[in-house]
């Protein structure tokens, strides 16, 4: 152990020391992962599961290798989808919360709708897009439907949570609607707006995955979900495996980028992103 | 939103005046009477304390000097610097909290005020340098501001106050949150840039030490609704320093003070 190495800060000595502590954080649920792999093998080799019913994590191993190819070009689909569905959240949650920040108006007549449109669930809205749009446009739009309401109430929060006594100087110092925008309530809703869209990047990917599935074998998609619903018709169980597993590599990913990205543009100053010693 | 603070008329009568209010009241939205019906002068490079305890509208005068809020009646007149078209510039205003912008530099901090004004850049760095001089911040600069203490926050609020080279600067008790031994170091510095300056100061407080040791004039405020309550001059020596803080002279004003605030107090319930 390396508790020598460490100065006694710590009057208490029956406290782990933080390294450790940090160790264990980060072994313990690889060695969750590793024993659920190996009993899941276990089981699947003793009771002689056939494949086609549970396959084992070796066998959804080999078909990833086998068929990265084609799994990696849906990968590549769902995610440009996730993409283009969190950008347009991104911009279009930010976009009009600025609008309802502008105006009181426009705030009491479209924000019932906002919210209307984030408690439909989006599973059921998937179905009708996908006749009035074309398919790639519906699958963003999908993307777009989940992902914008977390963008629009956080930036929202953000914006109205400006510091009154700054806002007092702003104006006596006579600053213009929009330097007031750009210098103070836009930097002060940054923490907030940078929350919503780390809550936006996952939804991102769960309303591009549910549009797939809701296109379903009849549309021309061939993103990751629609490789889970083509490989259940086939009953290609692996491969359903084999996909999920790339959706949730994919979602931890995003989640990690986003969590890395709001660290580094607050680190200097907010206390989201300082040390407990600061 | 408020209105800005009214200009002089700058006729004769009001030359040697920073500040003038006239029969000014303000009520809030609930029906609460602030202030007033008050009348104030202040002259140019003068150094008044509006004293009084929380809640007696001191802030309330300081913030309608300041056109951050309009009043309900009455006028508030503040000199305008001679050339200059816009009232708010010839106003620096202290906060009671350092009110700085956490996501950004002390240099950014303090350029602030020549920013909104559209200055030019590299004139602005420069004024900006010499304010963080004049508050002894210069090697700061880069710093932000949840890495400087409390004292060290209100100088950077106190240098954003004077980069634009204001005529009058309204303090609204800036020092109240500072523990003593920082307070009375931010005293002195305050009363020595004023000396160097000769700038209009309006400074308001709670404690009948500070107004003392730093004023000129100090007007002691009624509650509830906030009035003229009396008036003492405060002739003591320039320059003053820590020597005048433990006089006998010092002490006699003090107690003069508190005797002015005693009567004004009582029948008040405690706030």
């Amino acid at each position: 152990m390396s508790s020598l190495e460490t100065p006694p800060l710590s009057a208490e000595q029956a406290a782990p020391d933080s390294r450790t502590l940090r160790l264990v954080r980060i072994l313990l649920p690889i060695v969750v992962l590793a024993a659920g792999i190996a009993i899941w093998e276990l089981v699947v080799r003793l009771n002689n599961i056939p494949p086609y019913v549970l396959p084992g994590p070796g066998a959804v191993f080999r078909t990833l290798v086998q068929d990265w190819p084609v799994l990696f070009q849906s990968l590549l689909t769902t995610l440009w989808t996730t993409l283009e569905g969190f950008l347009a959240a991104a911009v279009g949650g930010v976009a009009l919360a600025l609008l309802f920040n502008q105006s009181k108006w426009l705030e009491y007549s479209l924000f019932p709708y906002a919210v209307i449109l984030q408690v439909t669930p989006v599973i059921a809205v998937a179905p009708l897009l996908l006749i009035y749009l074309p398919q790639q446009t519906a699958v963003i739009v999908c993307a777009w439907i989940v992902g914008f309401f977390p963008v629009l109430s956080n930036t929202t929060l953000g914006l109205n949570s400006v510091d009154r006594n700054l806002a007092g100087l702003f104006q006596l110092y006579g600053a213009s609607r929009m330097q007031t925008l750009a210098y103070l309530k836009l930097p002060a809703a940054l923490p907030f707006i940078l929350g919503g869209l780390r809550i936006a990047g996952g939804l991102s990917l769960i309303g591009a995955v549910v549009a797939e599935i809701a296109a379903g074998t009849a549309g021309a998609g061939s993103g990751l979900a629609y490789r889970i619903a083509e490989s259940g018709y086939r009953l290609n169980i692996p491969r359903m495996f084999a996909a999920l597993l790339l959706l949730s590599a994919a979602g931890i990913v995003i989640y990690g980028l986003l969590a890395v990205t709001s660290h580094l543009v607050l680190r200097r100053w907010h206390e989201s992103a300082l040390g407990k010693e600061n | 939103m408020a209105e800005p603070a009214a200009l002089s008329e700058a006729n004769s009568s009001t030359a040697g005046l920073a500040v003038r209010l006239r029969g000014v009241t303000k009520i809030y939205d609930s029906g609460v009477m602030a202030l007033g019906p008050l009348d104030l002068d202040v002259s140019r490079g003068e150094f008044v304390s509006l004293l009084g305890p929380s809640g007696c509208g001191k802030s309330t005068a300081l913030r309608l000097i300041a056109g951050l809020s309009a009043p309900t009646s009455g006028t508030v007149g503040v000199a305008r610097r001679a050339g200059e078209v816009s009232a708010g510039h010839s106003i620096g205003f202290v906060f009671q909290e350092p009110t700085l912008m956490p996501w950004t530099s002390v240099r950014e901090n303090v350029r602030l005020p020549l920013k909104l004004a559209h200055a030019p850049v590299a004139e602005a760095y420069a004024r900006v340098g010499e304010a963080l001089t004049q508050v002894g911040l210069s090697e700061f600069a880069d710093a932000y501001p949840r890495e400087l203490s409390g004292g060290m926050k209100m100088r950077v609020s106190l240098a954003r106050a004077l980069v634009t080279a204001p005529d009058i600067l309204l303090m609204d008790e800036p020092f109240a949150a500072l523990d003593e031994i920082t307070r009375f170091r931010l005293n002195n510095d305050l009363l020595s840039l004023w000396r160097n300056l000769r700038k209009t100061v309006v400074f308001v407080t709670h404690s009948v030490f500070e107004s003392v040791y730093l004023s000129q004039r100090v007007i002691v405020m009624t509650s509830r609704p906030g009035r003229l309550g009396a008036e003492v001059r405060i002739d003591a020596a320039e320059p003053r320093g820590e020597d005048f803080r433990t006089s006998a002279e010092y002490a006699a004003y003090c107690r003069e003070v508190s005797n002015a605030l005693a009567p004004l107090q009582s029948g008040q319930p405690g706030s």
